[in-house]
């Protein structure tokens, strides 16, 4: 089980909660599982089978796509965040 | 030194000091190094980029004499602006969301710029909207627009990465903050030129919720210059873990910079924790003395009393 931090633009999807529990031995197999769960996050997390390019996730702090990707493997009680991409460079 | 001899502030912006850092460095065989970009003329990296952009409107004719700048910028590039706008003659309007410390806002004004304030809860990507907005509206304006501005990354490729280069024999870890993401793709492409087996770092702000701001994901944004697959590494930092930094910087190094400086030292001590020996450069975007208003410093849950804001 990996531990799963919702941002607040997703959370009317998964009735409110900050924080989940889901399945999955890799951060592609954890987006399913939730996504099973929880349909509408479909299309806000996936866009033709990748991740959407406006959602970054996170496994041990370390973005994913400096990882493996959704290929990567995730451990019982890692963290994966989830947070909208935002324009930094104040 | 014929620094001293500079016709104009504008010429002494770049070629910061580059200062190793081996009370910070977690075992001798790692030799930490920090550059110093508060030390630029309005104390932040900012200066490079909002001098290169001007210069690269003007050379193409794009930017003509007297026309008023558009920018969204919560402050440091708004601050390098404003002084590179007052020196060549262009007036300057800044898009910041409401929310953004006072400091910055006064520093702005003096230098004669405009402020227009977007909704403090959209943040960033709210200044970002509402700019995109007003230039459309309005085309005698001119954004320079460091999110998707190409002499962003080359002001980092031509300085911050050359001066890097040319100051060290040896790089194997860059890490800087991530924003527009320029200094990571402008001075990552310069130093992986000079030394291939480089990885570029990224130390990326982890928002509070309140300054996520956005309907929806699709209301996200990623800046045109950023291109992720050039990043080895991009570490999330919390704002706690972003003070403990900032802190160590102070003590031990007596370095005092700003809120991503302490970020990249809080990556840059991950990574130098799995490296057997190396050189890992630092670059730290500005100095301290913006952030001396905000509660952090002195706050018990410092969490909270940064939670509101975007700090880089």
């Amino acid at each position: 089980m990996a531990a799963v931090r919702i941002p607040p633009t997703l959370r009317a999807e998964v009735g409110g909660l900050r924080e989940l529990e889901a399945r999955g031995e890799t951060v592609g197999a954890v987006i399913e599982d939730l996504v099973e769960r929880y349909p509408p996050l479909a299309g806000q997390l996936i866009s033709e089978g990748e991740l959407a390019s406006f959602v970054n996730v996170y496994l041990g702090g370390e973005d994913i796509r400096t990882l493996d990707g959704l290929d990567t493997p995730v451990y019982d009680g890692e963290t994966v965040i989830l947070l909208p991409a935002m324009a930094g460079g104040v | 030194m014929s620094r001293a001899l500079a016709l104009s502030v504008l010429d002494l912006i770049g070629s910061t000091p580059l200062v190793e850092l081996p009370r910070l460095s977690p075992k001798p065989s790692v030799r930490l190094y920090a550059k110093l970009e508060g030390q630029n003329p309005t104390g932040s990296i900012k200066d490079r980029v909002a001098k290169a952009m001007i210069e690269a409107a003007e050379t193409s004719g794009e930017l003509e004499p007297g026309r008023r700048l558009l920018e969204p910028t919560s402050g440091n590039t708004g601050i390098s602006l404003a002084l590179v706008a007052r020196l060549r003659g262009y007036p300057l309007t800044c898009v910041m969301p409401a929310n953004v410390t006072e400091e910055r806002r006064r520093l702005l004004r003096l230098y004669g710029a405009e402020i227009v304030d977007s909704p403090a809860e959209e943040g960033s990507n709210g200044a970002v909207r509402l700019a995109l907005r007003l230039a459309e509206r309005d085309p005698s304006l001119y954004m320079p627009f460091q999110y998707a501005n190409a002499a962003n990354p080359r002001a980092h490729y031509d300085g911050t990465g050359a001066e890097i280069a040319a100051a060290l024999e040896r790089v194997d870890v860059l890490v800087a903050g991530l924003g527009t993401g320029g200094t990571l793709m402008g001075a990552g492409e310069r130093l992986r030129e000079s030394f291939p087996g480089i990885a570029v770092a990224a130390a990326e702000p982890h928002p509070g919720d309140e300054v996520m701001g956005l309907r929806s994901l699709a209301d996200g944004y990623v800046p045109p210059i950023l291109d992720v697959s050039k990043l080895d590494r991009k570490l999330l930092v919390t704002n706690e873990e972003s003070v403990a930094g900032l802190r160590l910087l102070l003590e031990l190094e007596g370095i005092f910079a700003g809120v991503s400086s302490g970020a990249v030292i809080h990556a840059a001590l991950r990574v130098s924790e799995e490296l057997d020996e190396g050189v890992v450069v630092c670059v730290l975007a500005d100095g301290g003395w913006k952030y001396l208003s905000a509660e952090f410093w002195e706050s018990v849950d410092v969490g909270a009393a940064m939670e509101r804001s975007i700090w880089w």
